[in-house]
């Protein structure tokens, strides 16, 4: 159907200084945006840019206040995404719009069912599933529940979806945040092989990395304002952030050498099972030293997180000691090594950093409620809480409308900052941290960084864990490598590579070459 | 030892043996297994019993020895225990012989209460086509339940619809003089089918509308429901006299209602209790096999994924919520008019109750949810044969009471103990804003 017209072609979208306000916030300002057919629009900007506003009133699920969107050259208004869907507009979402308990075919044909009678007729769904995934080259399985699936799988689904009915124009809410490395390059190739087939795409995204990899065109979006309008040959990392956020980014994190001492948080034959009863951590030895960051980079699910889990008590380990500040805490509750000066900020923020419910205040003071300061006698102190809070907001940069609101009105890099202010104004001796960044905008981004080198100055013994190896090599001292739960090195940031790190994630050894999959 | 040194020679114990579902079940059933062969068995009387497929005089039947029974489910009991103890290997076979005895505690209890009573034998074929009847309502009240939760909205508010719908169904076939028509039978049978479809718009726009928590809406329909039926008890249906009339008459399957023994028992029943299979056939036909269906799953999922492919997540709880009504009017109407023609205060007895108990079993499917049907509709027919039985255990007659708790017991057990892990749809009870 498509044919591919360069450049004198009507654009097949037109967003036309449109307005949309929410009680309290101007989200988009008199924003305009134009698609041709067959490119990449990437849309750039900090969270709460306004990227999703404008996305959402595109795909119908908001209606603008001002201004127009006109789709193939005719003015349209949606009132909900059935319009949308209908003129040929697919979004996949950046939490994934799947029911975990359907199968695949059921999640792609639902609200679009083909029928036989008034039968559902799931032998002619699963070959027209079939039927796109091969021509788009986006391997499911139909048959499989969605639930079981990785998540790189969950996102081909959500693809197949939006091209089930038909859809022209993608619009695609930061859909590299959820994937590794390996699985970036592979949708990399599955959105030019949607280009090259006639669809027009909307990347959004804040990694600039990814930007200039795969974009055509780039509009930078901040504070709900459209500041600028390039192309990826135009432009550079460096040219982008500073639109983004609105200053000069200093990328490489300013890191003093210093000199470590004792250990203070140290592992001996460790030995920790996965949720399944797998062997996940086997016969780790680690060693963590005062005024040090140790870096654990590896691919994930490669023991980290039961690493992470049994360190800070939350995870019995079944073998080995952890030592942490001179104490044996093996077997402490989280409570216990938390008071003995560990700080511990969660991978998963929503299910182990935050209570989305409560009042950012009240998450702020989560490991120290108990303090006199903040309660007595089980009765809490309100007004020592709140002017901690407010105290806490102003110096960790959240911006929030004020502390009492629920934590979970914030955006991701704010909900963040929030956990990093609770867990270092503790004054710990021992920080833990696992995938700090993860996907924050750039500007969160530094901020954190900078206040975890901060910790390390003032003595502090720091164990990062993270999926990004830009991450680890900027902040760390030392690099341990796991693969497949045991350590495969140890080496010292100043002298390795990311190369060298890289053969280690995949293979586990700096000898053998990279070997395929199995 | 010291105590310190025996609580942690225990919690190293506890370390080794993990204590799981199947080790625990496993124990249970040894230390039964123990009882029933050393402390039962020798002690009960021996005489010889019979289960009965025909009424007396003279039955046919199965006659059978008490103390050999015992034995027998005994040690299918130890065979459980030490596969569950067993290696990991073992662990496919200990699953098989857990539900085995599970069901073997129905023909145990039969002989047990045969062999403590003076009753020569039981009729077992009357037993089973009492089950099937009782689990009517229970069957009718899962798949009210089973069409709200898969929409989203819980409901356990399904006894007050039945007992509202048995209310006024009943007083509307009162209010037309028990004309002994089949006419109006069936047209107060309609108004009760319609009531409950009123009861449950109610429970819907209090918890899709006004996000009234989805418990307190349905615990508010109970409440009401008793005090309601009530008062059109002593105001309205007494007033007319008619406090009894006559029921649905009973319909035989053709051939199969003729078989000798058991065909009248479990081939013939009444126009609801058919309609029960229907209701069960055609709850997973639409639920399952059409578009419609489809969509109710996804709002009870996962609601924001619905809207973002269109679909109207409000409007599709109202229709489930109300189609479950529905349902539940006609599990009403058993109670008043096929079960018997009249009207008590509770007469739904907490069948709304093990219904959803019922659905829970079933792990919110209609087949499953009828399976839970039957199993609660089996104890409530042993509960009320074991009283006529008169048990007795050491000269003590058994109180009826034990047995009427027999249904909740079952409830409890089946339900925390058998199942396992049951997850509800994972949006039930989530009010759903539209995004804007």
């Amino acid at each position: 159907m498509a044919q591919i017209n360069t450049g004198t072609a009507a654009p097949v979208l037109e967003v036309d200084n449109v307005t949309k306000t929410f009680p309290g916030v101007v989200a988009n300002d008199n924003v305009s945006l134009t698609l041709n057919e067959g490119e990449i629009h990437c849309l750039l900007g900090e969270n709460g840019a306004g990227k999703s506003t404008l996305v959402n009133m595109v795909f119908g699920l908001y209606q603008p206040d001002k201004g127009t969107i006109r789709v193939h050259g005719k003015e349209t208004r949606f009132t909900d995404s059935g319009d949308a869907i209908a003129k040929g507009i697919g979004m996949v979402h950046q939490h994934f719009q799947l029911i975990p308990v359907f199968t695949v075919t059921e999640n792609i044909i639902l609200g679009n069912e083909i029928t036989k009678g008034t039968l559902l007729d799931f032998n002619t769904a699963r070959r027209q599933v079939l039927a796109i995934a091969e021509r788009y080259g986006l391997a499911v399985d139909p048959d499989a529940t969605v639930g079981d699936l990785s998540v790189g799988e969950q996102q081909r689904v959500e693809l197949v979806k939006a091209l089930f009915r038909d859809a022209n124009i993608l619009i695609l809410d930061e859909p590299t945040a959820v994937l590794t490395p390996g699985e970036v390059d592979d949708f990399f190739s599955v959105v030019r092989n949607l280009t090259q087939q006639g669809k027009s795409i909307i990347f959004i995204t804040h990694k600039l990395r990814e930007v200039l990899a795969v974009a055509d065109r780039i509009t930078v979006l901040r504070s709900g304002k459209v500041v600028g309008n390039t192309t990826a040959k135009r432009a550079t990392q460096q040219s982008l952030a500073n639109l983004m956020v609105g200053r000069d980014v200093v990328f490489r994190v300013e890191k003093t050498t210093t000199n470590t001492s004792t250990t203070a948080l140290q592992t001996r034959g460790l030995r920790v099972q996965d949720n399944r009863g797998v062997q996940a951590v086997t016969d780790l030895d680690l060693e963590v030293r005062t005024r040090e960051i140790l870096g654990i980079a590896g691919v994930e699910g490669n023991g980290q997180r039961e690493l992470v889990e049994a360190i800070c008590g939350m995870r019995p380990p079944n073998g080995g000691t952890v030592q942490m500040l001179g104490h044996e805490t093996t077997a402490w509750s989280p409570r216990r090594i938390k008071q003995l000066g560990v700080a511990h900020i969660p991978e998963n923020r929503s299910k182990h950093g935050v209570v989305a419910q409560y009042s950012i205040a009240d998450n702020l003071v989560l490991n120290r409620y108990t303090h006199n300061k903040f309660s007595k006698r089980g009765v809490l102190n309100r007004s020592a809480i709140n002017t901690e809070a407010v105290a806490l907001i102003e110096q960790f940069d959240v911006r929030a409308t004020g502390v009492t609101a629920a934590l979970d009105t914030l955006s991701g890099g704010n909900q963040q900052k929030v956990v990093v202010a609770r867990e270092l104004s503790g004054n710990p001796q021992i920080l833990v941290v696992a995938q700090p960044t993860r996907g924050l905008d750039v500007g969160s981004i530094e901020f954190i960084h900078r206040k975890i080198i901060e910790l390390r100055d003032r003595g502090v013994a720091v164990l990062l864990v993270s999926a990004e190896l830009d991450e680890i090599m900027a902040l760390s001292d030392r690099i341990g490598v796991l693969y497949r739960g045991r350590l495969a090195a140890i080496v010292d940031a100043a002298d390795t590579t990311r190369e060298k790190l890289g053969l280690l994630m995949a293979t586990g050894s700096t000898t053998h070459p990279p070997q395929a999959q199995q | 030892m010291t105590t310190f040194e025996q609580a942690a020679s225990l919690a190293r114990l506890h370390e080794r043996v993990r204590l799981d579902r199947g080790t625990i079940t496993g124990l249970l059933f040894g230390l039964l297994g123990v009882t029933l062969i050393a402390g039962v068995a020798p002690t009960i009387d021996s005489t010889t019993r019979q289960f009965n497929f025909e009424r007396p005089p003279d039955p046919a039947g199965i006659r059978f020895h008490p103390p050999t029974w015992i034995i027998t489910i005994g040690v299918l009991y130890l065979l459980t225990a030490a596969l569950s103890l067993g290696s990991p290997a073992a662990q496919r076979w200990a699953r098989l012989t857990r539900v085995l005895s599970a069901l073997s505690f129905i023909p145990l209890t039969l002989v047990l209460s045969l062999a403590l009573s003076d009753n020569a034998g039981t009729n077992v074929v009357n037993l089973l086509g009492q089950s099937l009847v009782l689990a009517t309502p229970l069957a009718l009240g899962a798949t009210t339940g089973l069409w709200s939760e898969r929409s989203g909205i819980i409901n356990i508010g399904i006894e007050g619809t039945m007992l509202t719908s048995a209310g006024v169904g009943y007083m509307i076939y009162a209010l037309l003089g028990n004309a002994n028509s089949a006419f109006w039978l069936w047209f107060s049978i309609v108004i009760a089918i319609l009531a409950g479809g009123l009861v449950a718009a109610l429970h819907a726009v209090l918890s899709i509308r006004f996000e009234v928590n989805q418990i307190v809406s349905g615990v508010v329909i109970n409440l009401f429901a008793l005090g309601l039926t009530g008062f059109l008890r002593s105001e309205v249906i007494f007033k007319t006299g008619n406090t009894s009339g006559v029921s649905t008459s009973d319909i035989g399957l053709p051939l199969l209602s003729s078989i000798p023994v058991v065909g009248t028992q479990l081939f013939s029943g009444g126009p609801i209790y058919w309609m029960m299979y229907l209701v069960v056939f055609g709850t997973w036909l639409v639920m399952f096999r059409t578009p419609w269906g489809l969509r109710v799953r996804s709002c009870g999922e996962n609601p924001h994924a619905a809207e973002t492919l269109g679909i109207n997540v409000l409007r599709i709880r109202y229709q489930s919520v109300i189609l479950g009504g529905f349902i539940a009017g006609l599990g009403g109407a058993w109670f008043s008019m096929e079960s018997q023609a009249g009207f008590d205060n509770n007469m739904t007895n907490a069948a709304g109750f093990i219904a959803l108990a019922a659905l829970i079993f079933g792990k919110w499917t209609p087949w499953g949810a009828f399976s839970g049907a039957l199993l609660f509709g089996f104890s409530r027919a042993l509960g009320t044969r074991l009283q006529f039985l008169g048990v007795e255990v050491s000269g003590f007659e058994i109180p009826s009471e034990f047995f009427q708790s027999l249904p909740f017991v079952v409830t409890l057990v089946v339900v925390a103990g058998a199942v396992g892990q049951s997850i509800p749809p994972a949006a039930a009870g989530q009010p759903f804003h539209r995004s804007k």
